[in-house]
């Protein structure tokens, strides 16, 4: 199903904007010039096979990682990368980062939710300390979203005590609870028992229904291609075929992107 | 076996008690509070800083504590009380009596062997729990005291307790230097009564059963809080 039509594409504003993005790890360049826009209410995914640069760019977006050159925004804050000399990562204004990430959720593959806390307390950790919100007001809020994700039960839990599905899903409400402009999810199912998958990209999709702003790595191919509005193969660094799911899946111009999807196919 | 003597003495019994739970508590919470900036100091990338906390640590664990208990109170004693603005100052009473020189060797001793671990325990933080408050725009110090630190402490809570069980029985070397602890007590008694096994057995009995306190309290907390799903 198409959530949105390419021509109101231009009427939205734009959530996060990459231009010119450049990453190396030492002597590999990861990242080689990747521009990328995700609008209000799309859903942007990001494919290609490992070591292609998929989470390194999703990691850029939240700074986890810092880009050697090229332009980032999140709203309206906005990040020129300008190399330094002798290789290293550029110093960045903290203030921006931390604006940055303020508006940005972000859900781990391996969830990364903090053990010596209990689901409730992941949850209002960020809002309390980091947002300054009130604390009857995040637990309020914090409740909602974990009856949300189907964990109202478990929220005096540790996540020790979780299975991974449920911990992912607790990560997915860790995030939402900070009313991010933007999600983002590197590889949410991909640390998970085959068994578990189903319940977490529910969720995702129930977010994707709701119009939520959201940037995916994914493995899942056919989720992909249903959830997303806008769909990034890259390879080798560089994004080498995007547009809509229908085009990029089943009408592919490059090569290497054509091979990419039949081969998910088959093993589908 | 003669315990008359406890009708007559039990007020200095329970002033050593005081004293060593004092010494304790003071010499755990100054120890732990030191311990942190050393084991940080140890993780930074300033290499001023490693080395200063790692001579520190070297230093402090390679020397008895006995010899520096020594070293504070007849060494840097004697020249305080050869000083005569300290002599004359507030702080006298205090620098003139042997507790405050025990608590201050118990918390740098604390601070070495508790830093060393704390390093440790640091270190073996998993980096996506880090990785996890930078991405929700944590200040290294917020990440620090929010998810870092508790995360390790949590992790050390076992080997914690025991080190505050060992420092619990250091406490007694504060006999050494006149302080009346409970070892202090027991060997008053002793002048006194010229008994020898029974003052020593009962505050042996005493330090047990602080023992088994730090250690119940511990598993308390632990119970609360659990680490991992068994």
């Amino acid at each position: 199903m198409m959530r949105v039509s390419p021509d109101d594409a231009t009427h939205r504003a734009c959530a996060v904007k990459i231009t010119g993005l450049h990453k190396s790890f030492g002597q590999l360049e990861v990242l080689k010039g990747i521009s990328l826009e995700a609008r209000e209410g799309d859903v942007v995914t990001l494919i290609g096979s490992s070591g292609s640069g998929k989470s390194t760019l999703l990691r850029c977006i939240n700074l986890l990682e810092v880009p050697d050159a090229g332009t980032l925004s999140v709203g309206a804050e906005e990040i020129r990368f300008t190399p330094s000399r002798g290789g290293r990562p550029p110093r960045l204004d903290s203030h921006k980062v931390r604006g940055i990430r303020m508006r940005l959720g972000m859900v781990f593959q391996s969830f990364n939710l903090w053990n010596h806390m209990t689901v409730l307390e992941n949850i209002i950790e960020a809002p309390l300390f980091v947002h300054g919100v009130a604390r009857a007001e995040a637990v309020e809020f914090a409740k909602q979203l974990l009856a949300k994700v189907g964990l109202y039960e478990k929220r005096d839990v540790y996540p020790a005590f979780l299975s991974g599905g449920q911990q992912q899903r607790a990560a997915i409400a860790r995030a939402l609870a900070i009313n991010p402009r933007v999600m983002l999810f590197d590889e949410p199912t991909s640390a998970l028992d085959p068994e578990l998958v189903g319940e977490v990209l529910k969720v995702i999709r129930d977010l994707a229904d709701e119009g939520r702003t959201m940037i995916l790595v994914t493995h899942e191919m056919s989720f992909a291609r249903q959830v997303s509005s806008h769909v990034a193969f890259l390879h080798k660094g560089i994004v080498e075929e995007e547009g809509p799911p229908a085009k990029v899946f089943h009408n592919p111009q490059s090569e290497r992107c054509r091979q990419f999807v039949s081969a998910q196919h088959a093993l589908a | 076996m003669d315990f008359s003597w406890v009708s007559e003495f039990w007020p200095i019994l329970l002033g050593g008690l005081w004293r060593t739970l004092l010494l304790l508590v003071l010499g755990a919470l100054f120890g732990f509070a030191l311990a942190i900036p050393v084991a940080v100091a140890r993780i930074s990338p300033n290499p001023i800083l490693y080395y200063l906390s790692g001579t520190f640590t070297t230093v402090i664990r390679g020397t008895p504590l006995l010899v520096q208990i020594y070293i504070l109170y007849y060494g840097v004693g004697t020249l305080l009380a050869a000083t005569p603005e300290v002599r004359t100052s507030i702080f006298w009473p205090y620098l003139r009596d042997g507790f405050w020189y025990v608590v201050v060797s118990l918390a740098i001793s604390v601070a070495a062997y508790e830093g060393e671990l704390l390093r440790g325990g640091l270190l073996s933080v998993a980096k996506g729990q880090l990785e996890a408050a930078r991405a929700f725009g944590m200040s290294s110090g917020l990440m620090f005291r929010r998810i870092w630190l508790p995360s390790a402490l949590r992790m050390l809570l076992p080997t914690l307790v025991g080190d505050t069980v060992l420092l619990l029985k250091s406490t007694a070397l504060a006999s050494t230097v006149a302080v009346v602890d409970l070892v202090g007590a027991a060997n008053q008694v002793r002048t006194h009564t010229f008994l020898v096994y029974e003052p020593l057995l009962t505050v042996a009995l005493v330090y047990l059963i602080i023992t088994a306190m730090i250690t119940s309290i511990a598993g308390l907390i632990s119970r609360r809080v659990p680490q991992k799903a068994v």
